[in-house]
């Protein structure tokens, strides 16, 4: 391994993490799905906050797509709740609407900027060591860890909201704990996630590192600290054999990696089965 | 891009426009078909986790063929989209991960794969891969007459057996339980729809791509299902719906080319579908506030009338003259709402207004006894055949005296034999 190979990895692993802590209440709460539109969704966001401020990263594009994954949130449940429509139709509608305009924004651009389908498909994390930012340390590494920064301090701040809201809502709001305060601030880390992880991985392939870590750790873990840690480590698992995968096969790092998340969940899987014999 | 090029599309003149039209068509409306049994099932999403597990069923089929056979492509891609729906099945069953977890993970793993070998065929450099990659955003312009022989056998089959099957579809997609007491066979529906539903994926995917097949599915059933309550209206509509959409993104293909046709035809269909959702009559939001806002006034109006006779009986003068003051110090009306009621009924010949006061028409006499008598009616009701308590029975009868039907008042006035007062021991005004 090479200093390229180790940076990238490096990224995918941070990018993980940040993927990882949302994440683990979108299994916890079952609504992975809610993460997989946002994860779309986001995208007409960032192609705007593209357009606003001219490149891919800073603060417009943070904002841009927070916007959007609050939006898409508020959208599914206006579909819901005044169309009377079922959640999963409410979800599948919202998401492929922004994405296919997402798509045709990006479209659009093409021939102006580095955006275009195949980065909106997988990222391009193999670019990551050729993008030097302060330090002669790689841009997307300083996103990716100052997300993570912010995302950990959320969780460490606000985990008891989270951790009853998740668990016991009822309780949680019959005790006077804002639940839709803490609703939203999960879809917000999960809008800041799919930010960090787009240019990595792809809009697409975000909802591999939402879901896959935390549903192999909640095999194994009885407590959500151990869930979160077992999480953290099943990820970068993934992006170290994901990468090993994708170098070996010549092929793409992202698919690589959702395939060896798959491949992580069905073993342990297995593994569960034989322990418990 | 002239005019006569334009007009050139919509006359269909070109072998190749129609080539992408038909394509385009068939496509969608299958989808749509199938799309709506996806829909009334609540599977919008399992159908969105499909779509993305096709993809790399068709590159191991290229992978192993070395060629781009529409037949063997579809083959790879039946097998994959099973697959993927058969583990989600098990994973769910046997309770290994919540639904939703089991549909993500699924999602992403079959997806990945497909990015994998698709990224992987591309860097072998083989040149008749060029072209594979329209599955993931779709380009009808390029449909092929050998796609479109297979676009046409699949949607003759794929409709014959929806309608062989209709009833049994109907059934599974809104209770099961009662299919199965009633023997249908189950568990083959529920397989004849998977694979139809795969194999509609599988082909519907040179449309729109496999990020976007989801939308396909459910967006024209979720429009078409505003329109009507028959399934076999909302399959039409729905694949109405469908081939509008796809008539539009492969125009916009036709225009531009460089532009991915699946996003357009997705838009399309969510624009129909948004219409739909506010100005279908009946189930629009249009239509819905439309009935709430007119029952809101029948109600304040039946009230107002009510109270007229009320105060009338107490100072034994049905039709006497009546302030507005001794409206509202009887009944906790709303000031302005109570004067446009005032006036509403004026207008519609109800009520007579004098200087500061208001009495009731012959008509609003009419009106206000039957009001009190449906009233009355009810709470007799409640007290002899739910023996609900007589101080207990008023609310209740508050709420339906505005929506006993005529019919509904004379089966009352045949169970309680044409009574004369209610629990409360005053008179029941007598049938106009």
């Amino acid at each position: 391994m090479n200093v390229n190979d180790i940076q990238i990895v490096l990224t995918a692993s941070l990018v993980t993490l940040a993927c990882v802590i949302p994440g683990c209440f979108l299994v916890l709460r079952r609504m992975t799905m809610f993460g997989d539109a946002i994860s779309h969704a986001v995208l007409p966001g960032i192609v705007a906050a593209f357009l606003f401020s001219g490149s891919l990263n800073g603060i417009a594009m943070i904002i841009g797509a927070s916007l959007t994954g609050l939006l898409v949130t508020l959208l599914i449940e206006l579909i819901q709740k005044k169309m009377r429509i079922s959640p999963d139709a409410s979800i599948g509608i919202t998401y492929t609407l922004l994405f296919a305009i997402g798509v045709i924004m990006v479209s659009l651009l093409s021939n102006q900027t580095d955006l275009d389908q195949e980065c909106v498909l997988y990222g391009d994390i193999t670019l990551v060591p050729f993008d030097l930012g302060m330090w002669g340390i790689p841009r997307q590494i300083w996103i990716a860890s100052i997300l993570d920064i912010i995302l950990i301090i959320t969780l460490l701040v606000g985990y008891r909201g989270l951790w009853v809201s998740t668990f016991d809502p009822s309780f949680a709001a019959a005790t006077g704990i804002a639940t839709v305060f803490w609703h939203y601030l999960l879809m917000g880390m999960v809008s800041l996630s799919s930010v960090t992880a787009f240019e990595s991985v792809g809009a697409i392939m975000v909802i591999a590192l939402l879901t896959g870590p935390p549903a192999t750790a909640a095999l194994f873990a009885r407590s959500l600290p151990r869930m979160l840690v077992i999480a953290a480590f099943v990820g970068i698992a993934s992006c170290i054999l994901g990468y090993m995968l994708a170098a070996w096969m010549d092929a793409s790092i992202a698919g690589a990696i959702a395939v060896m998340n798959g491949i992580l969940f069905f073993v342990s899987l297995l593994f569960r089965k034989i322990l418990k014999k | 891009m002239t005019s006569d090029q334009l007009i050139g599309f919509f006359l269909l003149e070109e072998p190749n426009v129609q080539l992408v039209v038909a394509g385009t068509l068939l496509l969608c409306g299958m989808a749509a078909l199938v799309g709506c049994f996806t829909f009334l099932r609540k599977r919008s999403l399992v159908g969105d986790a499909v779509s993305h597990s096709v993809l790399p069923g068709i590159c191991l089929a290229f992978l192993i063929s070395g060629e781009k056979n529409p037949i063997i492509l579809l083959v790879g891609a039946l097998v994959t989209g099973l697959l993927s729906l058969i583990l989600m099945e098990v994973l769910t069953k046997n309770r290994l991960t919540r639904p939703d977890t089991a549909i993500s993970l699924m999602l992403s793993f079959f997806f990945g794969l497909g990015i994998l070998l698709l990224t992987y065929i591309q860097h072998q450099g083989n040149a008749a891969q060029a072209g594979l990659d329209k599955f993931i955003f779709g380009k009808a312009a390029s449909i092929t007459e050998a796609d479109l022989r297979l676009f046409l056998y699949s949607g003759i089959i794929i409709t014959a057996s929806v309608t062989i099957l209709l009833r049994g579809f109907y059934l599974i997609s809104f209770d099961e339980d009662f299919a199965r007491v009633t023997g249908f066979p189950i568990k083959f529906l529920r397989l004849a729809l998977s694979v139809l539903t795969v194999w509609t994926v599988a082909i519907g995917i040179q449309a729109v791509g496999v990020v976007l097949m989801a939308a396909l599915l459910i967006t024209p059933a979720l429009a078409a299902r505003f329109w009507t309550h028959s399934i076999g209206r909302m399959l039409v509509i729905a694949a109405l719906f469908g081939m509008i959409s796809g008539y539009s993104g492969s125009f916009v293909s036709y225009l531009a080319p460089a532009m991915p046709t699946g996003p357009w035809i997705v838009v399309m269909a969510t624009f129909i579908a948004v219409i739909s959702m506010f100005f279908a009559p009946g189930r629009g939001l249009l239509a819905r506030w439309n009935t709430r806002s007119k029952n809101r006034e029948k109600t304040l109006l039946e009230n107002i009338l009510k109270l007229f006779y009320q105060i009338g009986e107490k100072s034994g003068q049905l039709q006497g003259n009546i302030l507005e003051e001794d409206l509202l110090n009887n009944r906790a009306f709303a000031h302005d709402e109570l004067r446009k009621g005032l006036k509403r009924l004026t207008s519609k010949n109800l009520l007579e207004s004098n200087l500061l006061t208001y009495r009731l028409t012959n008509q609003g006499l009419q009106e206000a006894q039957r009001i009190v008598r449906l009233h009355r009616l009810w709470e007799l009701y409640l007290q002899r055949y739910l023996h609900l308590a007589p101080d207990h029975v008023h609310d209740d009868a508050e709420a339906m005296e505005h929506v006993i039907t005529p019919e509904i008042e004379a089966q009352l006035e045949l169970i309680l034999g044409n009574p004369e007062t209610d629990p409360h021991n005053t008179i029941i005004p007598p049938r106009a």
